[in-house]
């Protein structure tokens, strides 16, 4: 294991950043979210939970994706995709790492999304240990370690050093890149800080939710569940939740007349919205309820019986705390989960 | 091909929206008049001032436009009695708050130009491509992406 | 607060016993003391969640549109900021006085977690709101905070304290307007150079992910299809990184709801990247103040608004644009 001084960390993003796109949480205009380091941007590690995940990085909220030019009777398209100069995305938690993973098993399943891939592998992810989780945190429920996040190097941060382990090629390759800014050292303090974080952890009101119910074999029974209309009720229909969430996945095609041609990008797109499901037969879900419910079964129902059973929730709590009116995945799963929260 | 070497100068887009019943005739009699307004002033015939949308003013900068004017009826002659009172409190506030969100005030303007008053439709409009040329191009708001390739 | 907690739920009860009203449209306990959930209650059995306390900030009366619709008259508790957004549904004809039964609340301001959790506070178990003091009781111990650093911005410059429109009142104290002038902000930015207001507007709408939060929680945005929602308007797009789309939607939205918004705050409170939008509104609110005389949407029912009414000598564009009207 290696350490730096927290006082040093600019030098070491400005190391990483000669060679390299480098993206962190940065503060702007009071919230932070990911994007491109600078010389003076102000970099925020310590908080928990960046407005908008990480998935940005890999699935921006816009993307051009091809260009046609039309000259007489020719068209021409010109791909849009830029060249992948190598990224590290630096400061990635647990959960969000996790949601990774989740979105790894859509946009890298047959057929391959390439534009998802092509970033993919030019990016190196360097995660951050937590530390202070809080109320609106249930990462446990899924199984994820808070405390020790896979990637390709993870990082602990207290109060005076940051703590860096390399896991895989990719990994050894940055470190090898920024080695000459650490010394060695930091087992026994990563082994403290783990040690007190699992407790608050286990401290945390949302810990022992209980996702037995959630099964394929009980989907008709979930879906036909009369809950989702008092769940859903003061919904509305805003596309925050799917914003800020780090697994949400869905996206529109649409095109932009330019001056000399058509742009044809791609877009977040948010099953909240009334006009997600529109097609030319008109709208299969015409009820702020079926959006609503459309959104919990695919995360905690349809997904895992299309994955193995992995939920595509990580319980990062961006909704429980964004959401202008306070509903989240949380009441869904007290509400319909189990036993346990009956 | 001739490399350009010189710095070209620079012409603005200016959208003019102007009232069938006036300045779209204001604009006829400048030209049966042989009085010239800029050609880079590109006119949106409306059938009254009041109908145009603020959404009219942001596509036209959207798509392009340096400048835009509004032209309707004096206050007092509309001819469908009362629109261009409503466009005058529309369009005080909307350049206002355009102005707001930083948009140089020398962009938008609103005049009030007769059927019978083509020397000033040629004399406002030249004004205006004046002021706004001096201004420079629209870069605050304007759409990129309609840009591309140019 | 508990015992006006205490009577709105009595009177709930009651309104819904009776038979007087088919469903009464109030807050409901969430997860945590801070996050109660606007919620409908039709019978008394369901009021055991029902709650009022100092984070129930949310304008309930939006909700009327689909509510009161049902059969049935609809109870709502509203306060006194709220009541002027019923005044402009009722105003729109997009709700019937009739078919409302309008209690009116007290309130003293309402609190903003995030302003708490910036002060430190976390795993809050309990608020006790004590004359100009918070009493923030957590999992890590108690703390007194003043409570004019903890409320939410739109209470910060809070325009009036009176009820507009009431069936009824529980009222148990007296209520004070905000401290703060609400044209501070507006005017700061006016002092500014174009550039500079340039800079702030576009580092603060940079932030934007068009979720469309501010929009669907405003009771002025009262379209049944908003033209940004629609395909066929032609600006239906959702991409978020054009700068362009960012300020289109956003002055669009500020001009359509311009001699309309009631200045209730939700939208900045909504926003989950918190950009000051009723900045924006204020403006508006501001210009039609000078321009037209003062005007305050949602104080009436009835009577035209600055924008569908003129005056003869209504000052000319150029001039104000000049700052020389009157």
């Amino acid at each position: 294991m290696l350490k730096i001084a927290k006082e040093r960390l600019n030098e070491l993003y400005g190391k990483i950043a000669q060679t390299q796109g480098l993206f962190i949480p940065v503060k702007k205009a009071g919230e932070v979210n990911y994007a491109i380091w600078g010389e003076g941007k102000e970099v925020s590690l310590e908080t928990l939970k960046t407005v908008k995940s990480p998935k940005n990085m890999f699935f921006p909220q816009t993307e051009n994706m091809m260009k046609f030019k039309t000259e007489g009777k020719n068209i021409d398209i010109i791909d849009m995709r830029d060249e992948k100069r190598p990224y590290v995305l630096f400061g990635v938690k647990a959960c969000d790492y996790k949601a990774i993973e989740v979105l790894d098993k859509v946009f890298l399943a047959d057929p391959v999304d390439t534009f998802y891939k092509a970033r993919r592998e030019a990016t190196t992810i360097v995660t951050l240990a937590c530390s202070r989780p809080e109320e609106s945190c249930f990462c446990s429920v899924f199984g994820i370690d808070a405390t020790a996040p896979a990637g390709d190097v993870t990082v602990w941060l207290d109060n005076e050093n940051l703590y860096w382990q390399s896991n895989t090629e990719k990994g050894e390759a940055l470190t090898a890149a920024v080695k000459e800014l650490f010394t060695d050292g930091g087992e026994a303090e990563v082994e403290a800080q783990k040690a007190a974080t699992k407790e608050i952890l286990q401290k945390l009101p949302f810990a022992a939710l209980d996702l037995s119910r959630f099964k394929p074999e009980n989907l008709n029974e979930l879906f036909d569940d009369p809950a989702w209309e008092e769940l859903s009720e003061a919904c509305l229909g805003c596309g925050t939740c799917t914003f800020v969430c780090p697994t949400c996945q869905c996206f529109d095609i649409r095109d932009f007349k330019t001056n000399d041609g058509i742009l044809r990008y791609r877009c977040w797109d948010s099953c909240m919205y009334s006009d997600f499901t529109l097609m030319a037969h008109g709208n299969s879900r015409t009820t702020q309820m079926q959006r609503y419910r459309q959104r919990f079964m695919h995360k905690l129902v349809y997904y895992p019986s299309q994955n193995d059973g992995l939920y595509s929730c990580v319980g990062c709590g961006r909704c429980v705390n964004k959401c202008p009116q306070h509903l989240n995945i949380v009441k869904v799963i007290k509400t319909l989960g189990g036993k346990n929260d009956d | 091909m001739q490399e350009v070497t010189e710095k070209k100068e620079f012409t603005p887009n200016i959208v003019a929206f102007c009232c069938n019943w006036c300045s779209y005739a204001g604009a006829d009699l400048a030209g049966s008049s042989r009085l010239t307004y800029p050609a880079n002033v590109k006119i949106i015939r409306v059938p009254c001032s009041c109908r145009v949308n603020p959404m009219f003013v942001l596509k036209a900068f959207q798509q392009g436009a340096d400048g835009v004017i509004l032209c309707g009826c004096h206050p007092g002659d509309c001819y469908y009695v009362t629109g261009n009172y409503y466009t005058r409190r529309r369009m005080s506030l909307l350049y206002s708050f355009l102005n707001y969100m930083g948009i140089e005030k020398e962009r938008t303007r609103v005049e009030w130009v007769s059927a019978a008053e083509g020397a000033r439709f040629s004399a406002v409009m030249n004004d205006f491509v004046k002021q706004v040329t001096e201004l420079g191009e629209n870069r605050r708001l304007t759409d990129l992406r309609v840009k591309e390739g140019e | 607060m508990r015992e006006v907690e205490l009577k709105m739920k009595e009177r709930a009860a009651e309104l819904l016993q009776s038979g007087e009203v088919a469903r009464v449209i109030g807050w409901k306990k969430g997860e945590f003391y801070f996050d109660p959930t606007p919620a409908v209650f039709e019978s008394a059995d369901e009021l055991d969640g029902f709650v009022y306390n100092g984070f129930c900030g949310a304008n309930l009366s939006k909700y009327l549109i689909q509510q009161s619709k049902k059969e049935g008259k609809t109870a709502i508790f509203l306060k006194p900021c709220d009541s002027f957004s019923f005044n402009q549904l009722v105003k729109e004809h997009r709700i019937k006085r009739e078919d409302i039964y309008v209690i009116a609340i007290e309130c003293q301001g309402k609190l903003d977690v995030e302003k708490l959790k910036e002060k430190g506070v976390s795993a809050v178990t309990e608020v006790e709101e004590n004359g100009g003091e918070v009493v923030v009781s957590s999992l890590y111990g108690t703390v007194t905070l003043a409570k004019d650093e903890v409320l939410l911005s739109k209470c910060e410059t809070c325009k009036s304290k009176v009820h507009q429109v009431k069936d009824e009142e529980i009222v148990f104290n007296e209520m004070q307007a905000g401290k703060k002038d609400r044209f501070e902000m507006v005017e700061k930015l006016e002092a500014m150079t174009e550039a500079e207001r340039f800079a702030f507007w576009k580092e603060q709408l940079s932030k934007c992910i068009r979720c469309n939060a501010c929009r669907n929680v405003c009771p002025a945005c009262s379209c049944i299809k908003c033209v940004f929602d629609n395909p066929a308007s032609g600006v239906a797009a959702k991409a978020n990184d054009s700068e362009f789309e960012e300020q289109m939607f956003h002055i669009i939205r500020a001009f359509h709801v311009a001699g309309r918004c009631t200045d209730c705050g939700e939208c900045s409170r909504v926003c989950p990247q918190n950009i000051p939008l009723h900045l924006l509104n204020r403006k508006f609110i501001k210009d039609i103040d000078t321009l037209y005389g003062e005007y305050q949407a949602g104080e009436t029912a009835d009577g035209k608004t600055p924008l569908t009414s003129y005056t003869e000598s209504d000052a000319e564009p150029n001039d104000v644009m000049n700052g020389e009207a009157k």
